[in-house]
């Protein structure tokens, strides 16, 4: 399962209760959507740690990395990238 | 189920005599109403109180092997007793009942050392080698059933509940200091201390060997995890239908009964899993039963409504009012013969009564799901810390407690320095032994406030230090959230859940809990899987949730998990005074049982009976207190009312 995938399948069960991935789309605020608060937001720093490896920062904790499916994906590819 | 007591003698020591053993079976009538046995010879009494659930006319006990050699006087349950008995049938046994007891004797004719290993099921069983003059006693894998013994005056003495021990006692017995503090730690004595000082249990997965050669303790199975990354690389999709097909066989086989079986249902997942299943694989007509509460915080009922009606079961509530808990409470403390935190024990005592009011004596419950299979707000809490550890100093990290405690006011810098000081314990040192259970020892311990001077004193060894040792040196290896499971198994688990709150309340009415999710070959599953499949983050029992979504409603899957939990502290002060527990907690008494400081007692029951709202903590420390109080009234100071009619 792609990264991509594996985001959206895990923002869907645990925020929404699908299994149905098309409920969130991709480049949606998940804020504005009310599918996610800021505690929220650290669950999904938290998944992402556990998950893919990486460390987020104090700094990184930004709506612009992690506030929709598409900023997720790039903040994540940026990260690997940075990593190796 | 039964109760089971005996004494063996040892290298010096009198031959049991007959009065003897008959004069332990009383106490344990309770968990065998329906037949007593005793069988003696010069070395050896082996003695017997029998639930009738398997072969209600063949199954008297002790039972022996073909030409009386081998004897066994056992309590529990071999679920896998019919595939045991074709095979040790197809190597020439000879079996003279249908019993699942019998498989015992002729299994350790063929297997010895290693019957323990093939059995599927919950038990604690004493066999006697004649030949050999060689005594077993062997108990199951997590504890789900006790056992527990004593070795003075020449014998070793053993019971399925201390009560049926202490009428081989010469003297009173003593509380151990130790095990209070245990208990006002983790919430349980650690294994193998009591809280009867010089009683002992026999751990889960343990065997006791007693021979002219002398006493030998030993383990035959550990809760153990592989060394991380090392796990069952099957996908999701595998994992997930070989969790489901296993639960289904736990399940099946758990079914297996001459008499009536239903099943408990709390409105949770696992309970909820478990009748799904028992639907889905059985035509019969099947019973559940559930506690409610009339306070509304501790109250399931709409979520067992909801299932009883997807399930089509016939459904019997029973209605727990708060002060049906203090009523009851001095008689549970005598059932669960230890101090406990909590008055949770209470309502599931009662609920048993109702059980057997309905003339049932099994049911099915969903005990054990997460320890095995990662359900508790601990692991969160546990998985929160460590991600916070990974960065002490951000401000925004411990904010995800909150998502846990929704109570936490962590919004203002003052929040962020109580979590700190609360949540932020052995932050340093992330990867200690007993990192995830740093704050529950904390918050527990505030109850030790309470301890007399001379009391605090006698204490010689940390509560910690014990608990410590329970944890093998593999687990530097393993995954903290595993670390944490197998912590959360040796203590809770197996120390109160499975005891006090469990067998103890189950056989108090002749009652017979089966436990599914605790199916070694569950255990062993779910202790291969990566941790993740368990929990998602902070997504609890994933695997379980996956493997059970096609079979119950999306509520109950998806519902957040409710821990189970009773009115504590207001119990006892609902409108009325109950007079044991004015004289239990009068000055006189706590300075004559010397454990308590009677003036700040004092003030805390004040601030109980207040009716203003007890934190946390103050309700533990009261039933801590109380239950203290009860336990040394009933034990050390009833004494004689247990002791042998000589």
């Amino acid at each position: 399962m792609d990264p991509r995938q594996q985001i959206r399948r895990y923002i869907a069960e645990t925020f929404l209760f699908t299994t149905d991935e098309s409920a969130v789309v991709d480049s949606e605020s998940l804020m504005k959507k009310g599918i996610i608060d800021s505690t929220g937001a650290l669950e999904v720093i938290l998944f992402l740690e556990e998950t893919f490896g990486i460390q987020v920062e104090e700094q990184e904790m930004l709506p612009d990395n992690l506030d929709s499916i598409d900023r997720l994906v790039a903040f994540l590819e940026r990260k690997r990238s940075k990593a190796t | 189920m039964c109760g089971i007591a005996g004494i063996a003698r040892m290298e010096g020591g009198p031959p049991p005599g007959e009065r003897e053993i008959r004069a332990m079976l009383p106490a344990l009538h309770h968990r065998g109403p329906d037949g007593t046995g005793v069988y003696r010879d010069e070395h050896v009494a082996l003695g017997h109180t029998r639930l009738s659930i398997i072969d209600l006319e063949g199954g008297s006990q002790p039972i022996h092997n073909e030409d009386r050699s081998v004897w066994v006087s056992f309590n529990g349950e071999i679920f896998n007793y019919i595939e045991l008995r074709d095979e040790l049938v197809a190597l020439g046994h000879r079996f003279q009942t249908q019993t699942d007891t019998e498989v015992l004797v002729h299994g350790y004719e063929e297997w010895g050392d290693d019957l323990a290993g093939h059995l599927n099921g919950q038990f604690a069983i004493a066999l006697w080698d004649l030949r050999a003059r060689r005594l077993t006693l062997l108990r199951d894998r997590a504890g789900i059933l006790p056992l527990c013994y004593r070795i003075g005056e020449g014998r070793l003495a053993f019971a399925s509940e201390v009560k049926s021990l202490l009428t081989t006692l010469p003297a009173a017995p003593r509380l151990d200091p130790i095990a209070l503090d245990q208990i006002f730690t983790g919430w349980s004595p650690v294994s193998p201390r009591t809280i009867f000082a010089g009683i002992q249990e026999l751990p889960p997965g343990h065997r006791l060997v007693l021979d002219p050669s002398g006493v030998r303790v030993s383990s035959y199975w550990r809760w153990e995890y592989p060394a991380v990354g090392d796990y069952d690389r099957r996908s999701e999709g595998e994992l997930s239908d070989e969790l489901y097909a296993l639960l289904a066989d736990a399940t099946r086989i758990r079914l297996r009964a001459d008499v009536p079986v239903g099943a408990y249902l709390s409105g949770g997942l696992d309970s909820s899993a478990l009748v799904a299943l028992i639907r889905r694989h059985s035509s019969a007509p099947l019973r559940t039963f559930s506690i409610g509460f009339d306070s509304a915080e501790h109250d399931e009922s709409e979520f067992q409504q909801q299932l009883v009606e997807h399930l089509g079961v016939e459904h019997t509530r029973t209605l727990c009012e708060t002060a049906a808990i203090g009523d009851a409470f001095f008689e549970t403390i005598r059932h669960a013969e230890m101090p406990i935190l909590r008055t949770a024990p209470v309502p599931m005592r009662l609920l048993s009564q109702e059980v057997h009011r309905q003339d049932y004596r099994v049911v099915l419950t969903g005990e054990g799901a997460d320890e095995v299979l990662g359900g508790y707000d601990i692991f969160k809490e546990a998985k929160i810390r460590q991600f916070w550890s990974r960065d002490p100093d951000s401000a925004l990290r411990p904010l995800l407690l909150k998502r846990l405690y929704p109570w936490l006011n962590v919004g203002a810098r003052q929040g962020l320095e109580y979590l700190r000081h609360f949540y932020g314990v052995g932050l340093d040192e992330p990867s200690a032994p007993l990192f995830s259970h740093l704050t529950r020892f904390q918050t527990t311990a505030q109850c030790k406030q309470f301890y007399s001077t001379p009391f605090a004193a006698s204490i010689a060894d940390r509560a910690e230090d014990a608990i410590e040792a329970l944890v093998p040196a593999a687990a530097a290896t393993w995954d903290p959230f595993n670390r944490a499971q197998q912590i959360e198994a040796r203590t809770l688990m197996s120390g109160y859940l499975l005891s006090a709150q469990g067998d103890r309340m189950l056989m108090a009415h002749s009652v017979e809990g089966r436990f599914p999710y605790l199916d070694h070959r569950v255990i062993e599953f779910a202790a291969r899987l990566d941790p993740r499949l368990k929990m998602r983050a902070l997504g609890e029992k994933h695997l379980l949730k996956r493997a059970m979504r096609a079979h119950l409603p999306s509520a109950i899957v998806d519902r957040h998990k409710q821990p189970y939990r009773a009115p504590d502290a207001p119990a006892f002060f609902a409108g009325r005074d109950l007079p044991w527990m004015i004289e239990l907690l009068s000055d006189r008494k706590l300075r004559e049982f010397g454990y308590f400081d009677a003036g700040r007692v004092g003030l805390l029951v004040a601030k109980a009976r207040s009716g203003r709202p007890l934190a946390f903590r103050d309700n533990m420390a009261f039933v801590g207190v109380l239950s203290t109080q009860v336990w040394h009234h009933q034990f050390i100071e009833g004494f004689s009312r247990w002791r042998r009619p000589d």
